[in-house]
């Protein structure tokens, strides 16, 4: 049986949603622990996109994103990105780097490891969230970073949606600290094998 | 005169007559196949995301591989009066936007859709006159009608036209 998000019911995809909202939870604790500041965050949207819809997450095929991307081990295999907007990358480094006022979209080495770094404790504390409850062993890789256009981020894990279905299922998320917004969103990528091991593991199928 | 502009999105394919400029924006490792018939000026753009069709589960979206996508690009474009004979190719994308040190299969993508989009053409006698392929970035191509000229833009990578 292969399944793709194409084809979830209402409840399965309450489901996927209800583990983005834990796992970016989860996520923005483990943000406001190593910035040691108070992070608040807004219900993360879960959302199931067409590839004609694609570009549309962060404002059109040919805007300036970063994207980091982990792959994923253990009882499911697939990879994990987070991509977000380059100046919202650039007030993430900023809050990190204790309130810097730099305007740059170009990053400094320090930077660009601290983005990595960002990238891959909200990753990690997302899928530790979903190892959590769905009892499977997952591990994260070392995480690689890409600033690029939006279109050609995305279509590293649209091309591994592409391979079971044609929708690619995103978490929106919004956190701010003090008043600076910052919009990011994640996409978990598992490989074909894995959605039946992930969606039985969660009780949604038989 | 203003020229007709028609977008191709992921997985997605369009042919048009002259006066026409075919773009698809942010290819990644994704492929662009450019084809153009100099006479009839009938030219057509597919934005291809897997090799193949033949192990893929869900078969719908015909323009998502490369081996149905070009096949079915080639009869619209003879549909648009273009003659099959003429028509010659120009490839760009299949980049890998992440590097990893354990290269799984996910990294390999863009080149196998290279490959497979090189195969196919080869198979159909369609010769492919240029190609800007690989590397570790994204392109914005725009094909025009009038010359078959195709522009290719990038961050960071300049402007190049094939």
């Amino acid at each position: 049986m292969t399944i793709s998000f194409d084809e979830l019911n209402n409840m399965q995809l309450d489901v996927l949603k209800e583990i983005g909202n834990i796992g970016a939870g989860n996520a923005v604790t483990s943000l406001a622990k190593m910035i040691d500041k108070r992070v608040d965050m807004a219900v993360p949207k879960a959302r199931i996109l067409g590839f004609d819809k694609v570009s549309q997450i962060l404002g059109g095929e040919e805007m300036l994103v970063v994207g980091i991307l982990l792959n994923v081990s253990g009882d499911i295999t697939g990879s994990i990105m987070f991509i977000l907007d380059i100046n919202a990358a650039r007030q993430l480094v900023n809050i990190l780097f204790g309130n810097k006022e730099a305007t740059s979209l170009d990053f400094d080495e320090l930077e660009l490891s601290a983005l990595k770094e960002i990238g891959n404790i909200l990753t990690a504390s997302y899928l530790s969230a979903l190892a959590g409850l769905t009892n499977l062993r997952i591990m994260p890789s070392v995480p690689e970073l890409a600033i690029d256009m939006a279109g050609a981020i995305l279509s590293v894990p649209a091309i591994e949606f592409g391979k079971v279905g044609d929708s690619v299922l995103y978490i929106e998320t919004e956190f701010s600290e003090g008043i600076t917004k910052v919009f990011g969103d994640f996409l978990l990528i598992p490989d074909v094998d894995s959605y039946e091991v992930l969606l039985k593991a969660l009780g949604v199928i038989e | 005169m203003d020229i007709e502009i028609v977008k191709v999105g992921m997985a997605d394919l369009n042919s048009a007559n002259h006066p026409c400029m075919i773009t698809t924006l942010g290819l990644g490792s994704c492929v662009g196949v450019a084809l153009y018939d100099s006479q009839t000026k009938v030219i057509g753009l597919a934005h291809v995301m897997l090799p193949s069709s033949e192990q893929a589960k869900n078969r719908s979206n015909i323009a998502k591989f490369a081996d149905t996508a070009i096949v079915k690009l080639v009869d619209d474009m003879v549909k648009l009066g273009a003659k099959k004979e003429r028509i010659v190719a120009k490839l760009a994308g299949g980049a890998q936007m992440f590097v990893f040190s354990q290269g799984s299969d996910l990294m390999r993508i863009g080149y196998r859709n290279v490959v497979a989009s090189k195969e196919k053409l080869q198979e159909l006698k369609i010769p492919i006159v240029s190609e800007d392929t690989g590397g570790n970035y994204g392109r914005t191509i725009e094909l025009y009608s009038n010359d078959g000229r195709l522009m290719i833009k990038t961050i960071g990578f300049g402007v190049k036209q094939l």
